[in-house]
C-alpha cells in the first residue's frame, strides 16, 4: 500500500512537460565587500528572541548566495553566543518571498564538481548547526520557500507560514537537473514521510502552504490580514513575526513541543517504512516509474532515489556525503545545463521588452468560441480581463461558455479556487452572437476558422465596429500575417497571437509582427500575453512563422519514415524515447491530421524542396477517408470515450502499404532516425535565426521546447547544438543529405557554426 | 469642572494614538457624572426637519428580553418571539390595532414554515387579517431594514403607521436533510408505481442521512465572521486584553443599566410553560483574570477572539412603532425620537467584513450636516470587542482614512463616555434579526433620560454591509 502511494505521488512526475518557474533564481553577483556592513541580513532582539531579518540588496527576492551564507553564520555565530537570546525567528523582510532558492548563477559559474560540492558541504555544515542550535529557531514563511530556502526551513525546529496564495513550498531542483544540495535528500524524508519526500523532490511542484501543513512540512498557519492600521502586505509580515515571537518564546519555555502529532494513516506508513523490505519495494517501484517517464534521459531524479536511499540505509554521513558529491556531479551535466539554461531563457520571455502600451487592454474581444477562442478566453477573464465571447451560432457559442466554465471548475475541484471565486471571474465573460460592445474593445483576437477568405471576411466586419485604438490580433498557426492585414485599413494594428492547444496547459504565446505592426500594438500584445500568464516569443512574420515552419520538416520526415515501413507506435516510442512528451504520431493525431496537411501545402509551397520529403499523398488520403486524429475519433490510432489504451487504427495499414518505400538500411537505425527528425528540426530553427524571424536563439530555444515539446534535456534546438556540438550536427545532416537530399543540407549558419568552434548561440 | 473632565476625556483617546488602550477605570466612574451634562452646547444644525418631507417618529419600543440560545425560549418557533414583542408593543404604546398600515419584519436565519414571519406574528398578535406584513433580511442589520422600510413607506405617503421589528430565535435553526436525500424524497413523491419507488430507495445510501446544518460562515468567502473578527483584530493591532478590557466594560455597564432600571425597553414574557421571563440573562461581568484563561474560539492556538470577548447566540425579538409625526400628534402621542438620515454602505466581505460602522459613520454626519460632536449618544452594535476596536481604530487612523475611505482626514474617535453607555450586544446579546431597534431604541431612550438631542446608531452586519442611522430625540 504504501508503495502504491508513493507511485500515485509520482504521477505527476513530468519533467520534461511541466517545466515550472523553479526555484533558483537567477541574479547578477553583487559583490559586497565584506568590510561593509551587513547587507544581506540584520537582526533585532525582541525580548529574549532575535528576529532575524533576511533582505537581499536590490532584488525583489531573497537568493542564496556566498555572501548571504556568510553572513548567516555570522549572525547565527552572535545568537548563538548571546547570554541574552533564548530562541530566534528567521524572517524575510521582503513580501512574497522568504527564500526563493539558491544563486543559479553562483552554481553555473563553477568550472569543477569540486567546487560545486564544497558549496553544497557548506551548506550542509551550517544548516546542520541550525538543526542542532540549543536555542529553538523559528522560520517564519511568507512568499516563496523554494530549494535551499526550504532546505534551510526545515532545519530550523519550527516553521510557521501565511497561508496565502504566494506561499509555496517546494524542492524544486530536479527542474534543473539537480538535487537539493543543503540536506534536503536526507531531512525531508524525516520530516514528510519517504513517500512524500519522494514526490516532492522527484516532481519539484510546489506546495501550498495549507498542504503543506497537513504533510506536517509546516507546523501554523497565519491568515493573511486585509488592510488595517498598515498596508496589509506590511502587516501581515509583522503579524507572521509577532505570531512566531511567541512561539520562540513558548519553545524556548518549553511550553510547546516542536513534535507534531501525526495522524493515523502518517504513521502507519512510518511503521510500514521501518520495515526493509517495504523500503527496498518503494524505492524500486519509484526507481521504475522515474525510469518509464524519464526514460533516463534524466540523470537527476535516479540521483536523488539514490541519495535519499544512502541516507536512509547507511546513515546521515554517508547520506551527506552523497548528497554534495552527487550534487557536483549533476550540476556538470549537460542536462543539467540545458535545463538551467532554459529556465534563463523562460526568465527573459517572461519579461515585457517593448514597455507598456499607450493604451491599457481593458476589455478584450474574441471571435470564435472554437477549442483555441474559448481557451483564450478561459485564460483571459482569469486574470480580471472583461471578454466578450463571440460566435456565430449559440450552440458553438454554448460549447465555448462551456469549455470556459469547465476550465475553472477544475480548479474548484483541485481546490485552487472557490466555487464563489470561479462564478465572479466568469462574470467577466459575456458570450453573445452580434457585434454589441465591440465599440468599447481595446483588443480583438480572433480564432475563426484557419481559412484566408474567412479571416478577411471577420476583420473587415470587425473594423467597421471597434475604436481607432483597438488591436486586431489574430490566432492562427501558418497563414501570413501580412496576408491577412492586406484587407485591413490599420495594418500597423493587425499582429498575429499563435496560441497552443490547450490554451490553458501550453504556456507558449508566439506573437508575430509584420512590417508594418507598430510598437505601440506589440506592447499591447505582449502586455495582454504576459497578463494570460504565458511565455512569449515574438518573432518576424512568415510562412509557418517560427513554430509550425520548424515542426513542418520534421512531420514531413515522420511521413516519410511511417513510408519505410516503421510502424506508428514504434515511431511514437522513438520520439519519446528522445525526450519528446508526444510520440510524433500521436502528435499529428491531436494536431489534427487536416490541420497538418493544410499547413504542410502551404508551407510546401512556400519553401519547396526542404520542406519536402514524405509524400503529401498520406495526409490527403487520411483527410478524405476521416481519419483527422483524435477529433474524428480515429487518425493513426483509434479514439474511444473512456477508453485509456490507445489501438492501432488498422484501415491505416493499406493506406500505409500503397505509399511504401524502401527504406535506406544505412541511415534507418534506430539513432539515425531519431536524429533524421531532430537534425532537420533544428537546422529549420537556426535558418529562422539565420533569417531574422527569430530575435535571439533564447526565444527559439524556448519556442521550441514549450510550443512543440523539443526534448527539455536538450535545452532547446540552439541549446543543443552548443552542446551537441555544430560540428556533429552538420556531419549527420551531411549524411542524410547524401542519402536523401537536399532537405538535408545544413544552413549556412549553422556551417559557420561548425567552422569555428568558439562560436556558440550562448556564450 | 465636569465640562473640564469630560472635554480632558474626549480628548483623551486621539492625544494616545500610539498605544491605543482603554482605561476603563475612568470611563465607569466618568459615566455618572456624564448624566448631569444636558446638551449646552451649541448644535451644527437645529433640527434635521427637512422642508417638504414628512417628520418620522418612533412613538416608542420594546424588546423581549433577549436570552442565551437554549433557555427559556428554547421550545418556542420564532414567530412566537416576535408575537410576544407585538402585544408588548401594543401594550406599552395603547395603538389600537386598525390604525396599523403596515407591518415589516427583519429576520436572518429562517423557519422555512414562516418564512414571512411577519404577517404569522401579525395574526398571531391579533391584528387583522386585512393588515399586509413582509419580512427582510439583511443579516445582523435586519431589523435596521425593516425600521428604514417603514420610513420610506411613510415619507413617500404609502401609509401613516408602520410597524418594524425583528426576530431571532437560535435555539431552533433548520437542519435540513442533505441534498442527495431531498432529491430522492422529492423523487419519491413523483414515483408512481411501486418498482420506481424501489428503485429509488434502493439508491439510497447511509451518506444520505449527513445533515446539513445552515452556513455559520460568509457564503461568498467560506470564512467564519469570528475567523475574521479575529484577523481583522490583527489586522488593526489590536491586543487581546484590549479586547477583554472592552468587553468587560460592556458587562459592567449593562449590569449598572440593567440594576439602575434603565432598560426601559424590555417588556416580560410569560413563556408558556414556564416562568415570566424579565430580563436579558446575558449579562455577565467577570474579571480580566477569568477572561484571560479562556482559549482562542477561532484562529487556534493563538488568536485573540475567545468566547468571552464576542457576543453569544442569542434569541429574541423586538419591535417599534413609527408614525408620520402629524398623525402621532393627531392621536395624542407624545414620541420618542425623530428618525433622520440614515444610509447603507458595503465593502469587501473578506478584509472588511465588520467595518461597516467606520465607513457609515462619517457618511451619516455628512449626510445630515453634523459633527462627531453633535452627537450625544452613540449605540454601536458590538458584534465582538475585536470588533468595536477594530473599527475605533480605523476611524482613528489618517492611513486608512485617505487609502480606503477615500477621506482627507481620519474620522475620529467617539468619545466613550458617549458610547454604548448601557450596555451593548456584547452583554445584552444580539439575535440577529432584532438588534436594530434595540439599538434605536436604546439611543432614543439615553437621550431622552441624559437629555442631549442626537444620537448615532451604527451596525455592520455579514456581507460586508453597514448602517447608520441619526436619531434627534423627540423635544420634551
Amino acid at each position: 500500500m504504501v508503495a502504491s502511494r508513493a507511485i500515485g505521488s509520482l504521477r505527476r512526475f513530468a519533467a520534461s512537460r511541466t517545466f515550472r518557474p523553479p526555484g533558483y533564481i537567477c541574479r547578477n553577483f553583487t559583490r559586497s565587500s565584506a568590510l561593509l556592513a551587513r547587507t544581506y541580513i540584520n537582526y533585532g532582539v525582541k525580548g529574549d528572541v532575535a528576529v532575524v531579518r533576511i533582505n537581499s540588496p536590490n532584488s525583489k527576492v531573497n537568493t542564496l548566495n556566498k555572501e548571504l551564507h556568510a553572513e548567516l553564520v555570522e549572525v547565527m555565530n552572535e545568537i548563538w553566543a548571546s547570554d541574552q537570546i533564548r530562541s530566534a525567528v528567521l524572517i524575510s523582510s521582503k513580501p512574497g518571498c522568504f527564500i526563493a532558492g539558491a544563486d543559479i548563477n553562483m552554481l553555473s559559474s563553477c568550472k569543477t564538481s569540486q567546487e560545486v560540492t564544497q558549496i553544497s558541504q557548506e551548506a550542509q555544515s551550517m544548516f546542520e548547526k541550525v538543526e542542532k542550535s540549543p536555542k529553538p529557531i523559528v522560520a517564519a514563511i511568507s512568499g516563496s520557500c523554494l530549494g535551499g530556502g526550504l532546505e534551510l526551513a526545515i532545519s530550523c525546529h519550527y516553521r510557521i507560514a501565511t497561508k496565502d496564495k504566494k506561499t509555496v513550498l517546494g524542492s524544486p531542483e530536479v527542474l534543473l537537473g539537480i538535487l537539493p544540495g543543503a540536506g534536503g535528500t536526507q531531512r525531508l524524508p524525516k520530516m514528510v514521510g519517504i513517500p512524500g519526500a519522494f514526490d516532492m523532490m522527484l516532481t519539484g511542484r510546489n506546495i501550498r502552504a495549507d498542504k503543506a501543513k497537513k504533510m506536517g512540512l509546516v507546523d501554523q498557519l497565519v491568515e493573511p490580514l486585509g488592510p488595517g492600521i498598515k498596508p496589509p502586505e506590511e502587516r501581515t509580515i509583522e503579524y507572521l513575526e509577532e505570531v512566531a515571537v511567541t512561539f520562540a518564546k513558548e519553545l524556548a519555555d518549553k511550553k510547546i513541543s516542536p513534535k507534531r502529532d501525526k495522524g493515523l494513516v502518517e504513521k502507519l506508513t512510518s511503521y510500514a517504512m521501518t520495515i526493509p523490505f517495504i523500503r527496498q519495494q518503494v524505492y524500486k517501484k519509484v526507481e521504475e516509474k522515474v525510469q518509464k517517464q524519464t526514460k533516463g534521459l534524466y540523470p537527476a531524479p535516479l540521483k536523488i532515489i539514490e541519495v535519499v536511499k544512502t541516507g536512509i540505509e547507511q546513515g546521515n554521513d554517508a547520506g551527506y556525503l552523497s548528497e554534495s558529491q552527487k550534487f557536483g556531479e549533476l550540476a556538470m551535466t549537460k542536462e543539467s545545463k540545458a535545463l538551467m539554461g532554459l529556465y534563463h531563457s523562460q526568465v527573459q520571455c517572461k519579461r515585457n521588452k517593448f514597455g507598456a502600451p499607450q493604451k491599457d487592454v481593458k476589455h478584450l474581444a474574441i471571435l470564435g468560441a472554437g477549442l483555441m477562442g474559448a481557451g483564450i478566453a478561459q485564460v483571459s477573464v482569469d486574470k480580471g480581463l472583461k471578454t466578450i465571447l463571440k460566435d456565430a451560432t449559440l450552440p458553438a457559442l454554448g460549447r465555448g461558455q462551456q469549455q470556459v466554465f469547465n476550465g475553472l471548475n477544475d480548479k474548484v475541484k483541485k481546490k485552487s479556487l472557490t466555487s464563489f471565486e470561479r462564478d465572479s471571474i466568469f462574470s467577466n465573460l459575456t458570450g453573445q452572437l452580434d457585434y454589441q460592445g465591440f465599440e468599447k474593445a481595446d483588443m480583438v483576437i480572433e480564432a475563426v476558422f484557419e481559412d484566408l477568405n474567412i479571416k478577411h471576411k471577420v476583420l473587415k466586419e470587425v473594423e467597421a465596429v471597434i475604436p481607432d485604438h483597438c488591436v486586431f490580433a489574430s490566432n492562427t498557426s501558418a497563414l501570413p500575417i501580412s496576408k491577412i492585414a492586406a484587407v485591413s485599413k490599420r495594418p500597423e494594428k493587425v499582429i498575429g497571437m499563435h496560441y497552443f492547444s490547450p490554451v490553458d496547459k501550453m504556456q507558449l504565446l508566439e506573437i508575430i509582427t509584420t512590417e508594418k505592426t507598430s510598437k505601440d500594438t506589440t506592447a499591447s500584445a505582449v502586455t495582454v500575453g504576459l497578463q494570460q500568464g504565458k511565455v512569449i516569443i515574438v518573432v518576424k512574420d512568415g510562412p509557418g512563422f517560427y513554430t509550425t515552419r520548424c515542426l513542418a520538416p520534421m512531420m514531413s520526415e515522420v511521413i516519410k519514415i511511417l513510408q519505410e515501413g516503421v510502424g506508428p507506435k514504434k515511431l511514437d516510442s522513438l520520439t519519446t524515447g528522445f525526450g519528446f512528451p508526444v510520440g510524433a504520431a500521436t502528435l499529428m493525431d491531436e494536431v489534427g491530421v487536416d490541420v497538418a496537411n493544410h499547413v504542410s501545402e502551404d508551407l510546401g509551397k512556400a519553401f519547396g524542396e526542404r520542406f519536402g520529403s514524405g509524400s503529401g499523398e498520406l495526409l490527403k488520403q487520411m483527410v478524405s477517408k476521416g481519419f483527422l486524429g483524435r477529433k474524428s475519433g480515429k487518425g493513426f490510432y483509434i479514439y474511444e470515450e473512456g477508453v485509456k489504451s490507445k489501438n492501432l487504427n488498422s484501415d491505416m495499414d493499406s493506406i500505409l502499404a500503397s505509399l511504401k518505400v524502401p527504406p535506406k538500411p544505412d541511415v534507418s537505425s534506430d539513432e539515425d532516425i531519431q536524429y533524421r527528425l531532430v537534425t532537420r528540426f533544428v537546422n529549420e530553427a537556426v535558418m529562422c535565426l539565420q533569417e531574422g524571424i527569430l530575435a535571439t536563439p533564447a526565444e527559439g530555444d524556448i519556442g521550441a521546447v514549450f510550443g512543440l515539446g523539443f526534448p527539455p534535456c536538450l535545452g532547446g534546438p540552439f541549446r543543443f547544438v552548443d552542446l551537441y556540438g555544430a560540428q556533429k550536427v552538420v556531419d549527420r545532416l551531411r549524411r542524410y543529405e547524401a542519402a536523401y537530399g537536399k532537405q538535408f543540407t545544413p544552413c549556412q549558419l549553422l556551417i559557420d557554426h561548425a567552422n569555428s568552434p568558439n562560436k556558440k548561440f550562448y556564450q | 469642572m465636569t465640562s473640564i473632565l469630560i472635554c480632558t476625556f474626549r480628548n483623551l483617546p486621539s492625544t494616545s494614538e500610539s498605544h491605543f488602550t482603554f482605561s476603563l477605570i475612568p470611563v465607569l466612574t466618568q459615566s455618572f457624572a456624564v448624566q448631569s451634562h444636558k446638551a449646552t452646547q451649541t448644535k451644527s444644525k437645529k433640527t434635521l426637519a427637512k422642508p417638504n418631507i414628512r417628520n418620522i417618529v418612533v412613538v416608542d419600543g420594546v424588546r423581549i428580553p433577549f436570552l442565551h440560545s437554549g433557555t427559556s425560549y428554547k421550545d418556542l418557533m420564532p414567530h412566537d418571539l416576535a408575537r410576544a414583542a407585538l402585544t408588548g408593543l401594543l401594550h406599552r404604546t395603547s395603538v389600537p390595532k386598525e390604525v396599523v398600515d403596515h407591518l415589516v419584519f427583519g429576520t436572518v436565519i429562517q423557519e422555512v414554515k414562516t418564512s414571512n414571519i411577519a404577517k404569522e406574528a401579525a395574526l398571531g398578535a391579533g391584528f387583522s387579517e386585512k393588515i399586509p406584513a413582509h419580512t427582510v433580511s439583511m443579516a445582523c442589520i435586519s431589523s435596521n431594514q425593516a425600521m428604514t422600510t417603514g420610513v420610506g413607506l411613510i415619507a413617500s405617503g404609502q401609509c401613516d403607521v408602520v410597524v418594524a421589528g425583528g426576530v431571532e430565535l437560535m435555539s431552533d435553526i433548520p437542519i435540513r436533510h442533505s441534498r442527495k436525500m431531498r432529491k430522492m424524497m422529492l423523487d419519491l413523491n413523483k414515483a408512481k408505481t411501486m418498482g420506481q419507488r424501489l428503485a429509488l430507495i434502493s439508491k439510497f445510501r447511509l451518506n444520505f442521512l449527513a445533515p446539513e446544518l445552515p452556513a455559520v460562515a460568509e457564503f461568498s468567502t467560506g470564512e467564519t465572521m469570528g475567523h475574521s473578527a479575529d484577523r481583522m483584530a490583527a489586522a488593526f493591532a489590536v491586543s487581546r486584553l484590549e479586547q477583554d478590557e472592552y468587553a468587560l466594560r460592556s458587562h459592567s455597564l449593562a449590569k449598572k443599566a440593567q440594576d439602575e432600571g434603565l432598560l426601559s425597553d424590555v417588556v416580560p414574557f410569560k413563556v408558556p410553560g414556564k416562568d415570566t421571563v424579565t430580563k436579558d440573562n446575558g449579562v455577565r461581568p467577570s474579571s480580566l483574570e477569568q477572561m484571560a484563561k479562556l482559549k482562542p474560539a477561532f484562529i487556534k492556538p493563538y488568536g485573540t477572539v475567545t468566547a468571552a470577548n464576542s457576543s453569544f447566540l442569542t434569541d429574541g425579538a423586538s419591535a417599534v412603532l413609527i408614525m408620520a409625526e402629524e398623525k402621532a400628534l393627531a392621536m395624542g402621542y407624545k414620541p420618542k425620537a425623530y428618525m433622520r438620515d440614515f444610509l447603507y454602505v458595503s465593502q469587501d466581505p473578506k478584509d472588511q467584513l465588520l467595518l461597516g460602522p467606520a465607513y457609515a459613520t462619517p457618511k451619516v454626519l455628512e449626510k445630515a450636516g453634523l459633527t462627531m460632536n453633535d452627537i450625544d449618544a452613540f449605540e454601536f452594535h458590538e458584534a465582538f470587542a475585536s470588533q468595536i476596536l477594530s473599527n475605533f481604530k480605523a476611524m482613528d487612523s489618517d492611513w486608512f482614512a485617505q487609502n480606503y475611505m477615500g477621506r482627507k482626514t481620519k474620522v475620529g474617535l467617539p468619545p466613550l463616555e458617549k458610547f454604548n453607555t448601557w450596555g451593548g450586544s456584547l452583554s445584552l446579546g444580539h439575535p440577529f434579526g432584532a438588534t436594530g431597534c434595540r439599538l434605536v431604541m436604546t439611543a432614543a431612550n439615553r437621550l431622552q433620560r441624559n437629555g442631549g438631542q442626537y444620537g448615532l446608531v451604527a451596525a455592520c452586519a455579514a456581507g460586508g454591509q453597514g448602517h447608520a442611522m441619526i436619531v434627534e430625540a423627540y423635544p420634551k
